[in-house]
């Protein structure tokens, strides 16, 4: 199935792009803008078969697209390629920062609300939980930069202070990943590496609010769909203690669900960062794509496009060949 | 004779238990607040000047930094001194129409392709849900902003925009509903009557698989109206100086002093208790409707 939703996914994009007139695509198409300089447009809309047939265009454009070549983003000032190839790279490291506090939050709050079920711990965490969930993204954002950067001083928004982008700029310290925090623990310098995760901790904080509400609400409901299973009721008959028969036989297969949950989130958190990197100012890939609307950038707001279907879609991929691996009762097909 | 029955017994006493639970009922009441806000915007915050377009926020002068509340302006006014209280009150009919509008289409759009899909089955069925899954396969987010950018910005492209990649959620679940239903017996005797097909799914199919496709419509509005609000707060949905939440607060972005705490509270206030609202009655919808959510 793989192959022919990629296929759909570029045919969807190619679809779109088709409400823009050649002179507005052609900024899909130029490898850097001396191309544009000095040329005839109208010698550049034949070069690139802008005035072709559909069919012909559409594998020109995958053509190009396929060799990595997709256009020269006005926003970035760089090709789209290499914007991705610096950009993304920043979006992971928030994912992964934010990842971790959100599953070990999540999991472990949910299972103490399913073990507690209808209690009061419970009910307050219902409503933590919907109003987590209420929250748009940039609302919440703001309020934390209102909270720990302009009143208590503590989480600048951005990459980076003054003195550690300087740092990072200068020639003698080495860009290995492209993770700040990974590329200032290979360089030996700690203090960048604390400089970087107090730049950090304002985007890990609200995307841990919102979305752990989420894993709480999945870990609860498989937890406790799990405690009334009759295997439970033999574990606790057989005399077994209460920590075996909640960790060893209910954690399990309540993981379950919460694996698949766990997957979705890397997604969502590598796909759906554009509103928090604009707020709190990180040029990673969401605020590319943003930064590129913004501008009428349409290499860039395209490419980006194209590259986070194809994040979405092997993502989704690995959520269930991992599914499989996790539970032998799924089958792939 | 053909079964045209929409509400049977179980359904009408899981209504029933909808509005008696009290986090749906603080749901209602918050919802029918906003409700009447919406409607009676006209006497709340009269518009300042006849024959202008209402949703114009009014200006309380040009000066740049935003003032605190006072007498003039009851929620103080943002940057380029744009009536905070003004904006609340016509950007709830803006959240309104916009949560309606793309739910009213996608609806549509979502059951043509699912009733479709579900009830010849086959090829049809595996085309459709080949380009479901393709428009699945965009992030929601993203394809919004491209599509919105790409037919050039504005609150109209944007609910386009949403129309265009919402519709996915109805369309999966009529399909599911729809499959199951077509087996039993009464459409067996409206096809043997030789009724139509489009009579057949019209009047009979539907009427009974419509309900939770409602349900699961209602329950997107919070998050479609977040979305919307994001896009204008980015600066691609409702234009400049018109009345919208994600509009007014992304006013408040150059003024993060804790002494401008108004500019960002008040517009926030309004939209996570709009949100919250869907959201609760959303949550006990799930918790009365869907047997493995507990």
């Amino acid at each position: 199935m793989i192959p022919v939703t990629l296929f759909g996914v570029t045919l969807l994009v190619f679809t779109m792009m088709q409400l823009l007139d050649p002179y507005q695509l052609l900024s899909a198409y130029v490898s850097s803008p001396a191309e544009l300089k000095g040329e005839n447009i109208e010698r550049l809309i034949e070069k690139y078969n802008l005035d072709e047939p559909l069919p012909v265009k559409y594998f020109q454009w995958i053509y190009q697209a396929v060799r990595g070549d997709l256009g020269w983003s006005e926003s970035a000032s760089m090709p789209v390629s290499h914007a991705i190839r610096t950009k993304f790279p920043l979006t992971m490291e928030l994912a992964l920062y934010a990842f971790i506090p959100i599953i070990i939050g999540g999991v472990w709050i949910g299972k103490q609300t399913a073990l507690r079920h209808n209690s009061f711990v419970d009910h307050s965490c219902r409503i933590f939980v919907i109003v987590g969930w209420s929250f748009p993204d940039f609302v919440f954002g703001l309020l934390v930069i209102l909270i720990f950067y302009s009143g208590l001083g503590w989480f600048p928004p951005g990459l980076l202070s003054n003195w550690a982008s300087q740092a990072v700029a200068s020639p003698a310290y080495d860009h290995y990943t492209g993770l700040i925090t990974v590329d200032a623990l290979l360089n030996g310098r700690l203090d960048i590496f604390f400089d970087a995760l107090r730049h950090l901790m304002g985007p890990v904080v609200t995307m841990t609010y919102l979305w752990s509400a989420f894993l709480i609400r999945i870990t609860r409901s498989g937890m406790l769909d799990v405690l009334h299973k009759d295997y439970i009721r033999t574990a606790r008959a057989k005399g077994l203690p209460e920590r075996m028969v909640i960790n060893k036989h209910a954690s399990k297969n309540a993981m379950i669900a919460v694996l698949t949950v766990a997957g979705r989130l890397v997604i969502y958190l590598l796909t759906g960062t554009v509103i928090i990197e604009t707020i709190f100012n990180r040029p990673g890939m969401g605020k590319f794509v943003a930064f590129a609307a913004q501008q009428l950038d349409y290499a860039g707001i395209l490419g980006g496009t194209l590259f986070f279907a194809l994040v979405l879609i092997v993502g989704n991929l690995i959520v269930d060949v991992l599914y499989a691996v996790y539970d032998p009762r799924i089958e792939l097909s | 004779m053909a079964r045209i029955t929409v509400l049977d017994k179980d359904t009408r006493r899981k209504i029933k238990k909808l509005f008696t639970n009290p986090t749906a009922l603080l749901g209602f009441f918050l919802l029918f607040f906003f409700s009447l806000v919406a409607l009676l915007a006209p006497f709340l915050a009269p518009q300042p000047m006849e024959g202008i377009d209402p949703y114009i926020i009014p200006r309380q002068g040009f000066l740049t930094e935003p003032q605190p509340p006072s007498g003039n302006a009851i929620f103080g006014t943002t940057e380029g001194q744009y009536d905070i209280y003004y904006a609340v009150v016509w950007g709830t009919r803006t959240a309104f129409k916009v949560g309606f509008v793309v739910v009213f289409f996608t609806t549509i759009i979502g059951m043509t392709v699912g009733a479709c899909a579900g009830y010849y089955r086959g090829k049809v069925d595996e085309l459709l849900m080949r380009i479901t899954d393709v428009f699945m396969s965009m992030p929601f987010l993203i394809a919004v902003i491209v599509l919105t950018t790409l037919l050039g910005k504005g609150l109209d492209k944007v609910v386009i925009a949403l129309i265009a990649f919402d519709w996915m959620d109805t369309a999966r679940l009529l399909r599911g509903n729809v499959l199951q239903e077509r087996e039993e017996e009464y459409v067996q005797a409206a096809k043997a009557l030789g009724y139509s097909d489009l009579r057949i799914i019209l009047r009979h199919i539907l009427p009974n698989t419509t309900f939770p496709v409602v349900i699961q419509a209602s329950m997107r509005i919070g998050t479609l109206v977040v979305v919307a609000s994001g896009l204008s707060f980015l600066g691609l949905g409702a234009p400049q100086d018109y009345a919208d939440w994600g509009q007014i607060i992304s006013y408040s972005r150059n003024w993060q002093g804790l002494e401008y705490w108004y500019t960002i509270f008040f517009p926030s206030l309004a939209m996570v208790l709009f949100v919250l609202s869907w959201n609760l009655i959303g949550d006990t919808l799930r918790d009365i409707f869907d047997p493995r959510m507990k």
